[in-house]
């Protein structure tokens, strides 16, 4: 038998495309727009979306049963916010550097709507390791179109990626630059991001139109 | 969902044995874990003031302090002297570097005097001043470190930041801007402070002129760049009296 059945599956593969948190259930733009201005920290909020997504939906799915349903969202957002406290302290106490590059990230990581939509939405309702799967599914989801997002927003803006200067360099004329070449400064600001969502968007619904809602 | 969750005293119940569940966890981690914080804090200011004066690991691109374990003996090895102006006093204090520069601005506004570190180091023969500023980005706090010679010509500079935006003004503390600073002048040559500022319209990208109290902005950062430019400005003006009296 295999490690994950057919609609296990599912929940992994299904944040990646037809069922993106991002393009189609429009959750987690907020951090989307923030972040994105170069691949570094897209990758960063990635991650650490992931490791808390994954966690807190299992918290959450154990809780279920006894959670009160008049104060699940507080519960909720309790749950999230001590989680990535006392991770965040634990880094700041062993892993410093760590924990620097991660800082700016944690306020976002907790108001960020597609945790609180994914255990509202999935692991209130769901079984722990359905949850866990989830969690790895939509942060995944997440996480590429955030990574499409700044990979095009670093080239670019800054005509670099992860801080190499993959089109020569602007002041010393070099490279593209050479042949009249400039940055877009655009790029670097939020807008910029909305719009090429909007276009990742467009591209998705273009090519599946079973996406597009009718009116 | 059973009924049994929806009833008030249940919710009441539950509420209150959560916060208190989750308060001690949160109060047991942050106490317990605390020693190992300061401790990683007052390294951490050890290698900005080290960074500062160019003692560094610094590869091409890329900014990187002296190995944690390292930074207690370079400290001890390269800052000779640290001092602590307060009004006309001059005291020696070999603690102030820990100095809460925050505190110190308070009492500044209270209009008590405020204590003034300042940190003297050699490396090569060369004489380095170290001062800390302290001051405002778009989201939260900045600071920094800034190294100057006798005559207030920055020697070098090392920025940071609690929460400025990734990629944009969280760039303060790349090299490609703190190293702008260096070689720039603070004083005109009739003695008049005028602080560098980080300007849109420096229009000298290579930074060449190193007279013209400016650097090149980073672009989409224009509120943490004013914070910094206003941070060298009202921070270290404050020293300019001890400068002079070096002179004398």
């Amino acid at each position: 038998m295999a490690l994950l059945s057919k609609k296990d599956t599912a929940l992994l593969t299904d944040p990646l495309a037809d069922n993106n948190p991002i393009t189609i259930q429009v959750l987690g733009i907020c951090s989307a727009l923030a972040i994105t201005a170069e691949l570094k920290a897209s990758i960063v909020m990635a991650v650490s979306v992931m490791a808390v997504l994954a966690i807190g939906n299992v918290v959450i799915s154990l809780l279920r049963n006894v959670i009160p349903s008049k104060i699940r969202i507080i519960v909720q957002l309790i749950v999230v916010a001590a989680l990535v406290i006392i991770v965040d302290l634990v880094l700041k106490a062993f892993a410093y550097e760590l924990s620097k590059t991660l800082s700016v990230f944690v306020g976002l990581i907790i108001t960020n709507c597609i945790i609180m939509g994914r255990f509202e939405a999935f692991a209130l309702g769901n079984k722990p390791w359905r949850s866990f799967l989830d969690g790895i599914g939509n942060a995944a989801g997440y996480g590429l179109i955030l990574i499409i997002v700044g990979f095009f927003r670093e080239l670019l803006g800054s005509g670099t990626l992860l801080g190499f200067k993959v089109l020569g360099d602007p002041i010393e004329k070099t490279g593209l630059y050479a042949i009249g070449y400039e940055n877009n400064g655009f790029m670097l600001l939020s807008p910029m991001a909305l719009i090429v969502v909007g276009i990742i968007i467009w591209i998705q619904r273009s090519r599946n139109t079973s996406l597009i809602e009718e009116n | 969902m059973s009924k049994r969750t929806d009833s008030n005293s249940y919710t009441i119940i539950f509420a209150v044995i959560m916060v208190l569940i989750v308060g001690s966890l949160l109060a047991f981690f942050a106490s317990s874990l605390k020693p190992n914080i300061d401790e990683n804090k007052r390294i951490e200011k050890q290698q900005n003031i080290l960074y500062a004066m160019g003692i560094n690991e610094n590869d091409e691109s890329s900014a990187n302090f002296v190995s944690t374990d390292k930074a207690g003996a370079d400290f001890k090895k390269y800052i000779k002297r640290q001092i602590v102006i307060q009004g006309d006093k001059i005291s020696e204090d070999e603690n102030a570097y820990l100095i809460d520069v925050k505190k110190q601005q308070a009492f500044a506004k209270e209009g008590k005097d405020r204590k003034l570190p300042l940190f003297i180091g050699e490396k090569d023969g060369v004489t380095f001043y170290v001062a800390p500023i302290l001051g405002k980005g778009l989201w939260d706090a900045i600071w920094g470190y800034v190294s100057l010679d006798e005559n207030m010509v920055v020697q070098g500079a090392y920025f940071d930041h609690k929460g400025e935006t990734p990629g944009l003004g969280a760039n303060i503390k790349q090299r490609f801007f703190m190293d702008d600073f260096i070689g720039e002048h603070l004083m005109t040559d009739a003695g008049v402070f005028k602080g560098v500022t980080v300007a849109k319209g420096n229009n000298d990208p290579k930074n060449e002129n190193k007279t013209d109290y400016e650097v090149d902005a980073i672009a989409g950062a224009t509120i943490t760049g004013d914070g910094v430019s206003a941070m060298m400005k009202s921070d270290l003006k404050l020293y300019v009296p001890y400068f002079n009296s070096l002179k004398k």
